[in-house]
């Protein structure tokens, strides 16, 4: 899933405090998922953003409303009477949803309630880590399943570097290296020898360096 | 144009010793002479860092320049955390343009570390594939895009191997890993932990490694038993022993650099005995005075 993280109180407040009239949207898909945006989130911030609004004495109207997905249109939709009546946006969704809103809504000001941080899972409650960097040509058939573009900080091909220690990476105690992880699967499949083939440099045409993606599905346009 | 001298040394058999002189956070080139003068003369060859420890210095590039210009044979490092592979190959084309022989592939140090922590990296490409990229250079006369260079960067290839890092069982294959995409020579992390180190040179051995790749490895003069700590704990895949570090703490006041000096001599006598090994690399960090010193007491002068 798309993880992403609500911004700091104090940064809304702010980015919100020139309209009178807010709608904060929540999405129902990623973001509900990893606690940043959906509903129950909205009506948190939403409370909190009142109380302290309240404390400054300054008025402003807040909505809620939250819809399955702010990436897809159709559900957008459902959120355009709302958007219509407010003077502006705070959108909890990704970095995706957002800029379908702003697409869809010319004349309304949206506001980013998230940071949109990257694609990953939930390791276990409360944590989400980093599994994939999207590039766009998968290489985890070579890589026994672990995947060093995302998961090593040097974006290594042919093993660990020398700042490798106790399974750890050197840019921090808490990262796994990649490297040691792929090294002890492989071991156990009995593939070790595997890990001396070169792998050479990867063709990042199919990542973002090639330009914004786009993704055609011709059996599925009508 | 020369070929590489510190080529011409392992080649024939000798004993060979390098240096390291870190460019100035500046633009002075100054500072690229007073430690070259500190070291012509002393070494076959001087490493010239790139950036190390992600430190926005003079360009490596350059301060090989300086150094020829002083008589005095660089080695190149480059890292691939800064520059993808059309910079790379651009930057190599120029260096030997300029007479640069000897080329150090690395990867580089995290850029969180240093004076940039907010930039952008790149590792477009790893110091594996920059060491192919260069060896086809060399040897095919073409780029990585399979373009006929009209001259070929003749350079004599460098990667580095840590024997102290983990996992251990890994380090060996990663050297001939090296060695097999193209690496002539290989310098090593600094050596304090000797058992580690005999071990790992006893698998490459064994392994028919040290045929194939000339390996040197790494000595640090310690300065004081603070250093000494500070590489123990604070500097990624290293290894400094307590012993190391309780030598340096009960030398009497006044001498404890002096005990440095003596470690790092009996370091380089201990290693003169490893079956397979073609040299060393001082990495007297800002200390460059003491290379002379460490050459001269090991019976390595006159080069």
């Amino acid at each position: 899933m798309i993880v992403g993280e609500q911004k700091p109180l104090a940064e809304i407040k702010d980015k919100v405090s020139s309209y009178s009239k807010l709608l904060i949207l929540g999405c129902g898909t990623c973001v509900k998922t990893c606690f940043a945006g959906g509903e129950d989130e909205v009506a948190i911030l939403a409370s909190a953003l009142r109380l302290s609004f309240r404390k400054d004495d300054i008025n402003i109207k807040i909505e809620e409303l939250t819809i399955e997905r702010q990436c897809e249109d159709e559900f957008i939709k459902e959120a355009a009477t709302a958007v219509g009546r407010n003077d502006a946006v705070l959108s909890l969704a990704c970095g995706a949803g957002v800029q379908m809103i702003a697409n869809r809504f010319a004349r309304s000001p949206v506001l980013p309630g998230v940071n949109t941080t990257f694609i990953g899972v939930l390791e276990k409650q409360g944590l989400f880590t980093e599994k994939c960097l999207g590039c766009g040509n998968c290489m985890l058939d070579i890589f026994v399943g672990i995947c060093p573009i995302s998961r090593c900080s040097k974006k290594l091909f042919n093993g660990p570097c020398g700042g490798s220690q106790n399974g750890k990476c050197e840019v921090n105690a808490e990262i796994d290296c990649a490297w040691q992880l792929i090294i002890d699967r492989s071991k156990s499949f009995g593939q070790m020898d595997r890990l001396i083939t070169y792998i050479p440099p990867k063709d990042w045409r199919s990542s973002q360096a090639g330009g914004p993606r786009k993704l055609v599905r011709e059996d599925h346009i009508i | 144009m020369n070929a590489s001298k510190l080529r011409e040394v392992l080649s024939l058999g000798k004993f060979a010793v390098t240096a390291e002189c870190g460019p100035p956070r500046g633009a002075n080139a100054e500072v690229i002479n007073k430690k070259g003068t500190l070291l012509k003369g002393y070494v076959d060859a001087v490493n010239v860092t790139d950036n190390q420890t992600a430190i926005v210095r003079m360009s490596s590039i350059a301060a090989c320049s300086h150094l020829i210009g002083m008589g005095i044979e660089p080695v190149m490092q480059m890292v691939t955390r800064d520059r993808n592979r059309i910079a790379l190959q651009s930057d190599i084309l120029g260096a030997y343009s300029l007479g640069i022989r000897n080329i150090l592939c690395l990867s580089g140090d995290h850029q969180t570390f240093g004076s940039e922590p907010g930039a952008m990296n790149v590792w477009d490409i790893d110091c594996m594939h920059l060491i192919h990229t260069v060896r086809k250079m060399r040897d095919e006369g073409k780029d990585l895009s399979g373009f006929e260079l009209n001259t070929a960067p003749k350079m004599f290839i460098g990667a580095v191997e840590n024997p102290f890092a983990d996992p251990f069982e890994f380090r060996v294959l990663r050297l001939a890993k090296k060695v097999a995409a193209g690496a002539d020579f290989i310098q090593t992390q600094c050596v304090f932990n000797m058992e580690r180190f005999k071990e790992w040179m006893r698998l490459a051995y064994e392994q028919g490694i040290t045929e194939k790749v000339h390996i040197l490895a790494g000595v640090t003069p310690l300065k004081s038993a603070r250093a000494a700590k500070y590489m123990a704990t604070r500097v990624a895949g290293m290894s400094v022993p307590d012993s190391v570090i309780k030598r340096m703490e009960s030398a009497p006041k006044g001498k404890v650099s002096d005990e440095g000096f003596k470690i790092c001599l009996e370091t380089v006598h201990e290693l003169r005995k490893i079956k397979g090994l073609h040299g060393i690399h001082i990495m007297a960090i800002e200390w460059e005075e003491k290379v002379s010193e460490i050459v001269k007491a090991a019976g390595l002068f006159p080069r």
